[in-house]
């Protein structure tokens, strides 16, 4: 996330609204390891990354869902048999736990 | 719903831009999911759990893994409960606490074309990187634009100012052949908690350092076991550049505890 502060700086003043999603855990093999972040505004507009490329799509629009008030924050599980998150595997076959929340701390 | 009293970001971003070590903890499950707070080393813990004995003792891991820079999480009781027992019947909170501590360092000793590619590729893993030298002429910002500090000085004060800070995710590489320069530099290095002690020079070079050690009274196994010399992995390295890449890698294999073989030639997970 610290690669990320300038940015989320730059929103903060813009007046814009900001998901946060973190890596917290891996099974198996995964390609970034826990702490890894991206953050989502309420435009649409992504920095920093949480995969090799494979989920980030799905974690803007889940991010933007959470930001309109639609979902509340929470862990969203992306892997190769997933069948409780989202159509999207990983192609390394690990598993990827998210946390995805408004940054309103 | 926000639990928090006060805007705990500005304090966050204010550590991590200082150094200052910090974990931010989160409840990912559970009650109060989103729940944040800040703990570092010598000062309270900022922002609640929403339990105030839950928040004492997550204060409390959260302060033992930012000290040994961890990222992970953790399950609770709703107060704070660890043991087995105490959590049988009990819905569970799961807290990710992820370590922000200061970058590892790297001193290098001996500025030479070696020493530019070593600070290169350990700008690009994250090192804070100090480059020192004796030699005024050869010490200089010029000569290493990458480093975070280009230094002339001896080893031994160095050492004697900053060695205690050394920990064991840092590292120290000697890369002068000098045993002026050298000998010295081993011997601070030895005197700290440093992870990691690499020494260039050749099977020769590295049996008349053994020599030379032995005249300071450097002789014990335990001492001499942590130098990784002659530095770095065996990939053939040539070139400065491929050099510095056979010390990182060994600087990870050494963390990681693996014998650094070829993927292809190994078993079991990548990640682990």
């Amino acid at each position: 996330m610290r690669e990320l502060l300038n940015d989320i700086e730059r929103w903060q003043q813009a007046g814009k609204q900001i998901a946060v999603a973190r890596v917290v855990d891996i099974e198996g093999s995964g390609p970034r390891d826990p702490g890894a972040a991206m953050a989502v505004n309420e435009d649409g507009e992504v920095v920093g990354s949480v995969s090799g490329g494979c989920v980030e799509g799905a974690v803007v629009a889940e991010a933007l869902e959470i930001l309109r008030g639609d979902k509340q924050p929470r862990l969203v599980k992306f892997g190769y048999s997933d069948d409780e998150a989202f159509a999207v595997g990983l192609t390394c076959g690990g598993i990827i736990h998210l946390f995805i929340a408004p940054l309103t701390w | 719903m926000s639990l928090q009293p006060v805007s705990l970001y500005p304090i966050f971003a204010e550590r991590v831009r200082s150094n200052i070590p910090v974990a931010l903890v989160t409840v990912i499950n559970g009650p109060h999911v989103g729940a944040t707070m800040l703990v570092s080393p010598s000062t309270d813990a900022v922002g609640t759990l929403g339990d105030s004995e839950l928040d004492r003792v997550v204060a409390r891991d959260a302060l033992g893994e930012v000290e040994a820079g961890r990222t992970g999480v953790r399950h609770y009781g709703p107060q704070g409960q660890t043991t087995p027992e105490d959590l049988i019947d009990t819905p569970t909170v799961r807290v990710f606490i992820e370590a922000f501590s200061p970058p590892p360092t790297m001193w290098i000793f001996g500025a030479v074309d070696f020493t530019a590619a070593l600070a290169k590729v350990a700008k690009v893993l994250g090192y804070y990187v100090v480059v020192c030298d004796a030699r005024e002429v050869f010490a200089t910002r010029r000569r290493f634009p990458m480093a975070d500090e280009v230094l002339v000085s001896w080893p031994a004060p160095l050492f004697t100012q900053r060695g205690a800070a050394l920990t064991s995710r840092d590292a120290v590489c000697i890369l002068t052949h000098d045993p002026k320069f050298d000998v010295p530099a081993v011997q601070g290095a030895l005197a700290t908690n440093v992870g990691y002690i690499g020494v260039m020079g050749s099977r020769k070079t590295h049996a008349k350092r053994l020599e030379r050690l032995a005249e300071v009274d450097i002789t014990s196994s335990d001492q001499l076991s942590r130098l990784m010399s002659p530095i770095g992995l065996d990939v053939g390295a040539r070139t400065p550049e491929e050099t510095a890449i056979s010390i990182v890698g060994e600087i990870i294999a050494r963390r990681t505890g693996r014998g650094a073989p070829s993927l292809r030639d190994s078993d079991g997970p990548i990640h682990k």
